[in-house]
């Protein structure tokens, strides 16, 4: 079916199946691999990306109903030379260390900096518990997140 | 996952005609609606769900909060999750709802979940999340391996020899406690439905989950106004501290006046095969004293009718534990 999806500020005109996810999508329609597929169910988080500014689960959608609409990835946050503030937290608190995930968590973060959340680790740990991090860089993502909560 | 046709309907009376033309509402739709698609894409990857018309219902005019006009909530049918819990009015006056979903699913995928997909939850039942099991919730028929099987996360209330799935929802829970209706809009018309008849138990039909027919859209919830100088409380139990569905769960609504309890409004999670409002609970609290010992008493009332599997009977103490504890919380704030 025909579809136009907005990504990172530029129009993509596609023709996609309708069984495809908004992940898979992004990923081969339109080759932007920086959101991953992690468990594929909602439940781990790496396919993190905004629609119209708000975090989902871009596994758990299709691309058919996104028709229009703006999304951004993590290509779509900052750039080598440009970083996002919570680009450059992350690499300064070493806040991963296989890197899957990533993308997925600071999409989830910069995501944060505008919901309704307590100042606390523990309100930054509960808003962040869907996005999952097998190495366990957890602390680090906090004080990350914290950091940029802080000076941004 | 097998194939489908995507359609956007109009408005929703083609929704409703082309969905009036399924074979059932209830498993094995071949027409769907779609909001979020939390819970349905991810069955229809596991080939749990294989409808043959998707009704991608997001644009419809359903996403508004309103006060109604005998001082309570309407709430609109693809509102998502998020949006609810975080509206003032929901924070103000129904915590107890903004709690119960906050407590549940992550952040991004309450941005997606609607009102009526909440409703609509399915079951986390290992087995009907498995085409290679039986599961008469899934095939009617097939015979139920969960009562032989894994149960640890299964019901204790509700259940029968052929289903003992658990309801997963937290939202479902808190609207249980605000005595929530459920507004429909079928073929034949509209109809307005008690949240405590909008589930079925599963006896011998386990695939039927609600009353809904084909054709049937929920349009909005309604919230009766605010109960003045109520205490309300959500408190949810689960293996870990965030992301996790209940072991069990509370939502309490309670007055107390005075010592004495004069209205209650109790439902529990995690432990029955709908959302668990217990009038045998709230029976056991009004006009008596606001006192730990009663509220133990309430618990044990709440409970009475429990029958563990082979692996929950902890439920049982555990969903007595956080009742009482959700009273007693509830009353000191």
């Amino acid at each position: 079916m025909p579809i136009t999806l907005r990504i990172n500020g530029k129009e993509h005109n596609l023709r996609i199946d309708p069984r495809a996810t908004l992940l898979d999508c992004i990923r081969e329609s339109v080759a932007l691999t920086g959101t991953k597929k992690g468990c594929d169910h909602g439940q781990c988080g790496a396919c993190t990306v905004h629609v119209n500014g708000r975090r989902v689960s871009s596994c758990l959608s299709l691309a058919l109903m996104h028709d229009g609409q703006e999304i951004t990835t993590i290509e779509g946050l900052g750039t080598p030379d440009t970083l996002h503030p919570m680009q450059a937290a992350f690499l300064a608190h070493d806040g991963y260390q296989c890197g899957y995930c990533t993308s997925g968590q600071i999409m989830s973060a910069v995501a944060l900096l505008k919901e309704p959340c307590g100042p606390s680790d523990a309100d930054v740990k509960e808003l962040m518990s869907g996005n999952i991090c097998r190495c366990g860089a957890y602390q680090k993502i906090v004080a990350a997140i914290q950091d940029v909560r802080k000076h941004v | 996952m097998k194939t489908f046709e995507f359609i956007r309907p109009a408005d929703s009376g083609a929704a409703i005609a082309t969905a009036a033309q399924a074979r059932t509402a209830q498993q094995g739709a071949d027409v769907r609606f779609v909001a979020g698609g939390t819970t349905l894409i991810d069955l229809m990857k596991l080939n749990v769900e294989t409808p043959g018309r998707l009704l991608d219902i997001n644009r419809l005019p359903l996403d508004k909060i309103e006060a109604t006009a005998e001082g309570g909530l309407k709430i609109g049918a693809t509102v998502r999750n998020s949006d609810l819990a975080n509206h003032p009015t929901v924070k103000r006056d129904y915590a107890v709802l903004s709690q119960a979903i906050l407590a549940g699913a992550s952040a991004q995928l309450r941005n997606m979940a609607t009102t009526a997909g909440n409703l609509l939850q399915r079951t986390r039942c290992a087995y009907f999340r498995d085409t290679a099991m039986p599961c008469n919730k899934r095939e009617p028929g097939s015979g139920c391996p969960a009562i032989t099987g894994s149960n640890r996360t299964l019901a204790v209330l509700g259940a029968s020899e052929h289903c003992i799935a658990t309801n997963p929802s937290d939202m479902c829970v808190a609207m249980a406690a605000l005595e929530a209706t459920i507004h429909v809009q079928g073929p034949k018309g509209v109809r307005a439905i008690p949240i405590a008849d909008f589930h079925l138990l599963p006896g011998n039909t386990p695939h039927r989950e609600t009353v809904l027919e084909p054709g049937d859209l929920i349009t909005h919830v309604t919230l009766p106004a605010p109960i003045r100088g109520s205490k309300q409380l959500y408190l949810k139990l689960r293996d870990r501290a965030s992301y996790e569905f209940a072991l069990a769960s509370a939502a309490v609504v309670i007055t107390v006046a005075g010592e004495n309890v004069t209205r209650a409004r109790i439902a529990l999670g995690g432990v029955g095969t709908k959302p668990w409002r217990s009038s045998e609970a709230e029976g056991a609290l009004v006009g008596q004293r606001a006192s730990g010992a009663n509220f133990r008493r309430a618990a044990e009332a709440a409970m009475r009718d429990a029958r563990p599997q082979s692996h929950n009977g902890f439920k049982i103490e555990l969903a007595k534990r956080c009742l009482a504890h959700a009273l007693q919380v509830a009353v000191a704030t």
